[in-house]
């Protein structure tokens, strides 16, 4: 299938990246092409087969419920775009 | 003293015949001298390197120094690095100075490694080529003109033209492998889960692994040493006994048994590259090991198989910039989605957007099934098809790609002919097998060639072996390019 350029402007707006009209124009060219290449993909038999999230069968290891980190929020809030009295500030969401 | 090996380096610094400053120093000045040029390094810190050379050699002068103390090395702009701006190549990233450093940053510094700069990549380490840095194109050090591969770029052109006796990198569908071949130098992926990711900027997390790029495999044997161990900060990092990777380095190879996966020389495959290969398998040959003829059937699948899941894991861990808690925020806005839309619209390159926007495709509604699952399942059966050759013979010999270094700017405007480039280092990913390039000649262009050995799961110092035995009877390691 091919996206329209309606599908297009939806995607970015699910992905949060704003698009120009051009950009979308040749960004549905360019998406259309990779859908291209992977469709190649959706012809092959896999029935029975397991999907394979990683490559080594993991399990998610349990530590004990103990502190192990330490406060460190002025470190990690000295990058911030915008910050008051140690909190992120950003646009009014709510009237 | 830049065309020591890591061994010779260290031996150099015990004996008292430089210091880790005076080394560093050298480096430096190379660095600054022709990063101008080859555009390797993203940041050069020289207060910072010097401040940590001095502190390898009061180490040393204490009596605590370790097997490498005081070795000069370049981290990847995408480890984090404690106090040192890391950007990942993105201008989203353009001014963030991380306030912690990635587990491999730290087992660096614990065993007195110092720290060059931080090398050039394609943004957020999608691509091939490196074109796509905010920070500009890196230059390929054997050819002004040609792309040095990517994403980790910058690390294989530093090695390449000695702006650094070592580097690391990061492979996440070939970007330790490639770069290194289109360099001439050596690099190794390890196992999935073998080097914490802790602190390593995500792309896409099953497939994301950190390794180290060298001018020869002991130097690669050396640093994995470093970077690899359990970290229990990475979900994904495997429990296991800290391993010697430069153990087997000195057993001789007779009787080793060499895969040539036949799909892998079939028809895309450049001649120059093929009859490169075939004078090293040759090398080999003569060195004891035996040839055997194995079939990989699934390749062809590998490519919109990783171009399904690495978008797909690309566009959820990439959603975390936000313009919010860290980086770029747009100037100008006038509510909170149009201040995500626009900051991420200005923060990422095209590249960047075109996966984040497959990715988001592909895990929309109604699409799950149809492409990321359909991707795991064939990723199964790639993994499966490894199996079953690694069955038939030790370890596996492949090209790298399916030519030497293209020209800056001739895939630019097509991704998916760049995307067709990365055939043959795909499939190891998607498996999580340990992954090597080595060099093994030169195109007519004078651009290097390099060769890959895969091998089963945490047969790291096996692939680094059979690389270390042919640099005992080759030289194209030891070649540099002319700067």
């Amino acid at each position: 299938m091919s996206l329209s350029l309606d599908d297009v402007r939806r995607i970015a707006r699910l992905a949060r990246v704003a698009v120009t009209d051009d950009e979308a124009q040749a960004t549905q060219t360019q998406l259309n092409r990779i859908l291209g290449l992977i469709e190649e993909m959706r012809a092959i038999d896999t029935s029975g087969i397991e999907p394979m999230a990683h490559a080594q069968d993991v399990h998610l290891r349990l530590r004990e419920d103990v502190v192990t980190a330490t406060d460190r929020r002025e470190a990690f809030q000295s990058v911030a775009p915008e910050k008051e009295n140690g909190l992120y500030l950003v646009p009014k969401v709510i009237e | 003293m830049v065309e020591k090996s890591i061994k010779q380096l260290a031996a150099a610094l015990t004996a008292g015949e430089f210091s880790a400053v005076e080394l560093a120093s050298e480096y430096l000045q190379r660095a600054k001298a022709h990063n101008g040029v080859l555009n390797a390094f993203i940041t050069i810190d020289e207060d910072k390197t010097l401040l940590e050379a001095r502190a390898a050699d009061a180490l040393r002068a204490a009596g605590n120094a370790g097997p490498l103390t005081g070795i000069p090395l370049a981290h990847k702009d995408i480890f984090c690095q404690e106090g040192w701006r890391t950007t990942c190549g993105s201008k989203m990233l353009e001014s963030f100075i991380a306030p912690y450093s990635a587990h491999v940053v730290e087992q660096c510094r614990k065993a007195g490694l110092v720290t060059l700069g931080r090398t050039n990549m394609d943004e957020f380490a999608m691509g091939s080529s490196n074109e796509n840095s905010f920070y500009g194109a890196v230059k390929n050090p054997w050819d002004k003109l040609a792309v040095p591969g990517g994403s980790s770029g910058g690390s294989a052109a530093a090695v390449a033209a000695r702006l650094a006796p070592i580097a690391t990198a990061t492979d996440t569908g070939g970007s330790i492998r490639q770069p290194a071949a289109f360099c001439g130098v050596t690099g190794i992926k390890p196992t999935y889960g073998v080097v914490s990711r802790f602190g390593m900027i995500a792309y896409a997390s099953s497939l994301d692994q950190g390794g180290p790029i060298g001018k020869s495999a002991e130097d690669c044997a050396l640093l994995l040493n470093v970077m690899a161990g359990f970290d229990e900060r990475d979900a994904t990092s495997l429990q296991r006994d800290k391993e010697d990777y430069t153990r087997d380095l000195n057993q001789p190879l007779k009787g080793l048994k060499i895969g040539l996966p036949k799909e892998y020389f079939a028809e895309g495959l450049n001649a120059e590259v093929a009859s490169a290969i075939d004078a090293a398998i040759a090398e080999y040959k003569k060195l004891g090991a035996q040839v055997v003829e194995i079939s990989l059937p699934n390749t062809r699948v590998a490519i919109p198989s990783y171009y399904v899941i690495a978008p797909a894991e690309a566009s959820s861990n990439l959603s975390r910039f936000d313009g919010v808690r860290y980086g770029h925020r747009a100037a100008e806005y006038s509510g909170l989605a149009d201040m995500y839309e626009k900051t991420r619209a200005q923060g990422f390159g095209w590249e960047v957007k075109r996966r984040i926007l497959t990715g988001t495709y592909v895990l929309s509604h109604g699409y799950y099934d149809a492409y990321y699952l359909q991707a795991q399942k064939v990723r199964r059966l790639l993994a499966e098809d490894f199996q079953r050759g690694l069955a038939q013979c030790d370890v596996i010999a492949a090209p790298v790609a399916p030519t030497a270094a293209w020209n800056i700017g001739e895939k630019n405007d097509d991704p998916v002919a760049m995307y067709l480039e990365d055939i043959y280092t795909l499939g190891v990913n998607l498996a999580g097998l340990p992954g090597l390039s080595h060099p093994v000649g030169f195109a007519k262009n004078g651009r290097p060639i390099g060769m890959q050995l895969i091998g089963n799961y945490f047969a790291e110092a096996k692939l680094l072996n059979a690389a270390h035995q042919f640099q005992q009877v080759t030289d194209w390691h030891t070649r540099a390019p002319e700067l």
